[in-house]
């Protein structure tokens, strides 16, 4: 009896008072620092990582995760998960480049992917939210049947996009000396953030994640909260598979394979709880650099790919693991 | 008479916040010694320096007039000194058994686990206690009284002298606290010193030798047990004289506001009839299980009617849902808030506007200045000193209850159901909300209050329905409505005369009451 308690004992202390603890500085700025940790390490040992050019390549490297990762965060808060977006990426991907090879506009092309997208989120959406079933076996689900719908839809076959695809600049160009997948990260990370800081939705994402009973009792649409995150997520999964397609100027359906699981690094890195209702997007995105400054500094080093993998996943427990100390010790 | 323990100057800061500001606190052996106070005024925290939870800043510690460092648990086990916490430590997934083994147990020669032993000791554990609880039972088939019995028996099991209750009775039933008292009498008889920590005056009372209050992590007195009256308690914990806990003015209803006829689930609860008034408080009283909850939550939604209507100023509410309700001026606040109400990660801004963001919107995107300067005042109305943005988890049990009470302010229905408003509060807040809710009845607001708390409930109504077995059984005036009364209609004796209909309901409820149940037509279905 008395000897378990001390751990979260004195957290209760109900002193109705802010008091910045070393516990909430580090919830706050720990996964920065692990990232400039992380760049300094980098600089040291690949003496090109610093370049400009190769932060913009890693910025371009980093961007479609990223953007995957913004919707994961949403519905992550939820509570809830998403497995279906790396297939998402794939759908998405080949949708676009069908539509411009059957002479569409590349604006119309663009938006096919994203509807695509959404659309295949708006089913998870449904499924969870209205028959509630589980998010992970929906979801499960629905990464393989979109797999298969992305097979299906080119034999098999990487799609070769006919001519210079017309929205490869949102792959491969600049827009005013940025890469351009850099700029749609950007753009998405704002609108990620104005949701969640600035809405109504964004409290409910936060209140449903929190405690879905006091939610429901407090008057919030939970199911409809439920519905639109996942919509989210197929929609910036659709994005994301647009952005691949641009950049490989192709429609491949394999793309995308696996990308879910590096998502959820990403916002679980940033330190949102897989339990729903902690949680920021900024967090999301320092995760995703962190993963992605990880991949470039190991290729810049030659390490061989298997071994890149142990130290990724390695990395990942060791950063989670340190985030849950610090809720061992102060809470 | 010797001290078995003595603290003298104890002090003790979290993080600059201090919890106890010099702390004087004896404990004899052979006897019961309360500590009363709000939530934060120190009383479980001195507890936990002394189990060895916290080290503290400054003073000493005396056992058998020793001075001694209590530094880990462990060393407090060794001490003697035992804690039952609020919340119960011990392996739902275990045995009986094994939870009483737990971290000594018993090897067989070959170094396996000697479950005969183990067996044979719990039961032996368990009489000490006197605990008729089978040891192989999983802990979670348990009843939290039993758990609690157990955990009792593990202490005793270690030879603690010192044995420190936090709030043993806040979930238990009149039976298993009246077993409770039982043993903790004779654990006083044999020597033992016990520290029991509670707001319920009438325990203490019962069974306190010494009672000593805290405010603001200071000891302000102590009382011998004759001395010990609950005006001079609240007094000395509340820092102000206190006429009436109760806060009750004199009033004149207005009009009926709402109206709910033959609502029923179909399952045992209804059908029930009620009105009630702009600018009155309705108490709903029954046992535990009578089905007032229930009731509660059908009227505002939150669980479905098979039949029945709720009418709000005379038009009918459709299509029942909390965010319905929310719209048409109906207001809940549910029996948990740890569980139905509180977000305990958002702040207490966020908590306090989450039902009334639509008016603090434009388009779906927040008015923060808006919000800002709601959950200001608020904060203000509510006498809630700390940040707007301070995590509502971390905060007492009493200013949780009044940042999910303000939540329904900040909406400002007309009608409000409030479900338990002050379980698990201490008295200063208990008072705070009892004026909260008069101010509302002030503006007009029909108050219906489900409580447990049945001088409360008589306390602060205008009007009081008896519930039993699903329905409203009887309606008492506020000048008839004494204890006596509602608990002769609450457990049926004021019907027994006349179980001869008690057919027409499912079960084996024993419902057989027309005498006061209003309509009692339309069968459920």
């Amino acid at each position: 009896m008395t000897r378990t308690a001390p751990a979260d004992a004195s957290a209760r202390e109900p002193a109705d008072r802010p008091r910045p603890s070393f516990g909430q500085v580090w919830d706050r700025y720990g996964i920065l620092v692990v990232l400039l940790a992380m760049v300094a390490l980098m600089a040291v040992i690949a003496p090109n990582f610093l370049s400009l050019s190769n932060g913009f390549n890693v910025a371009r490297a980093v961007s479609i995760n990223a953007v995957l990762a913004a919707g994961m965060t949403l519905v992550i808060l939820t509570g809830g998960i998403d497995l279906s977006v790396g297939s998402v990426i794939g759908v998405a991907g080949v949708t676009s480049v069908l539509l411009w090879n059957a002479g569409t506009p590349a604006l119309v092309a663009v938006l096919g992917g994203i509807v695509v997208g959404a659309a295949a989120g708006l089913l998870n959406g449904l499924l969870v939210a209205y028959l509630a079933l589980p998010a992970f076996i929906v979801t499960l689900g629905a990464l393989t049947y979109l797999r298969g719908t992305a097979y299906a839809l080119t034999d098999g076959q990487p799609l070769i996009a006919e001519g210079e695809l017309g929205f490869r600049l949102l792959g491969n160009g600049n827009i005013a000396a940025i890469p351009s997948p850099v700029v749609v990260m950007v753009i998405t990370y704002v609108a990620v953030w104005f949701i969640l800081e600035r809405t109504t939705f964004g409290r409910h994402i936060y209140a449903v994640g929190g405690n879905v009973e006091a939610a429901r009792l407090a008057g919030i649409k939970v199911r409809r909260v439920l519905l639109k995150v996942y919509l989210l997520a197929g929609l910036t999964a659709g994005l994301a598979g647009v952005m691949f397609a641009a950049r490989v100027e192709s429609g491949q359906p394999r793309a995308g394979e696996g990308y879910e699981l590096d998502a959820i690094a990403a916002v679980v890195l940033g330190g949102t709880s897989l339990f729903g209702g902690r949680g920021r997007i900024h967090g999301t995105f320092v995760g995703a650099l962190i993963i992605g400054v990880l991949s470039n500094g190991l290729v810049l080093m030659n390490v061989p790919f298997f071994t890149q993998l142990i130290i990724k996943g390695a990395v990942i427990v060791v950063a989670v693991g340190l985030d849950s100390l610090k809720n061992w010790r102060s809470g | 008479m010797a001290s078995l323990v003595s603290m003298e100057g104890v002090t003790k800061s979290f993080g600059g916040a201090p919890a106890l500001r010099g702390v004087d606190f004896d404990l004899r052996a052979g006897e019961v010694h309360a500590l009363m106070g709000e939530n934060g005024a120190g009383k479980s925290t001195l507890m936990k320096v002394l189990a060895g939870v916290h080290a503290p800043d400054a003073g000493t510690i005396r056992i058998d007039g020793e001075q001694v460092t209590v530094s880990s648990p462990i060393e407090a086990t060794a001490l003697g000194i035992a804690i039952i916490h609020q919340e119960l430590n011990t392996v739902p997934d275990m045995t009986v058994a094994e939870n009483l083994a737990l971290g000594a147990e018993p090897r067989t020669r070959w170094g396996a686990l000697d479950r005969k032993r183990v067996l044979r000791d719990a039961e032996e554990k368990l009489a000490r206690v006197r605990a008729d609880i089978d040891p192989r039972l999983p802990m979670r088939r348990l009843s939290v009284g039993r758990q609690q019995m157990v955990e009792i028996a593990r202490a005793l099991a270690e030879d603690a002298r010192i044995l420190v209750l936090d709030e043993p009775t806040a979930a238990l039933s009149d039976r298993e606290a009246r077993r409770l008292f039982a043993l903790i009498d004779e654990m006083r008889s044999a020597g033992m010193g016990l520290v029991y920590i509670s707001h319920r005056m009438e325990e203490v009372w019962q069974l306190a030798d010494r009672v000593t209050v805290f405010r603001d992590g200071r000891s302000v007195g102590t009382s011998e047990k004759a001395e010990i009256t609950p005006e001079r308690v609240v007094t000395q914990m509340i820092g102000r004289n206190v006429e009436d806990l109760y806060v009750h003015d004199d009033r004149a209803p207005g009009e009926v506001v709402l109206r709910v006829r033959g609502l029923t689930d179909g399952a045992g609860i209804g059908p029930v009839d009620l009105t009630l008034r702009a600018g009155e408080v309705v108490g709903m009283v029954g046992l535990i299980g009578a089905g007032r909850t229930e009731i509660a939550r059908m009227i505002y939604g939150a669980d479905r009617a098979r039949a029945g209507t709720v009418e709000l100023d005379g038009r009918p509410v459709d299509r029942r849902s909390p965010a319905t309700s929310i719209r048409e001026g109906i207001g809940l606040l549910p029996e948990s808030r740890k569980q139905q109400a509180l977000f305990p990660l958002m702040s207490i801004r966020d908590n306090l506007v989450t039902s009334a963001l639509g008016g603090l919107s434009r388009l779906g995107v927040l008015r923060r200045r808006a919000i800002g300067d709601v959950a200001h005042r608020q904060m203000d109305a509510l006498r809630i000193r700390s940040a707007p943005t301070q995590e509502v988890g971390h905060l007492s049990g009493g200013n949780q209850q009044k940042v999910v009470l303000g939540r329904w302010l900040t909406v400002g229905p007309r009608v409000l159901i409030l479900d338990e408003p002050t379980r698990g509060v201490d008295i200063g807040a208990k008072y705070e909300i009892y004026r909260l809710i008069n101010e509302q009845v002030a503006r007009g607001v029909a108050v219906l209050v489900v409580s447990s708390d049945l001088p409360e409930a008589l306390g602060i109504s205008d009007r009081v329905l008896v519930v039993r077995g699903g329905r409203i059984v009887a309606e008492l005036d506020r000048s008839e409505a004494t204890e006596e009364a509602v608990m002769l209609h609450a457990t049926g004796v004021a019907a027994s005369g006349d179980q001869t209909n008690g057919d027409r309901t499912n079960g084996d409820r024993t419902n057989g009451d027309r005498t006061n149940g209003g309509t009692n037509g339309g069968t459920p279905g």
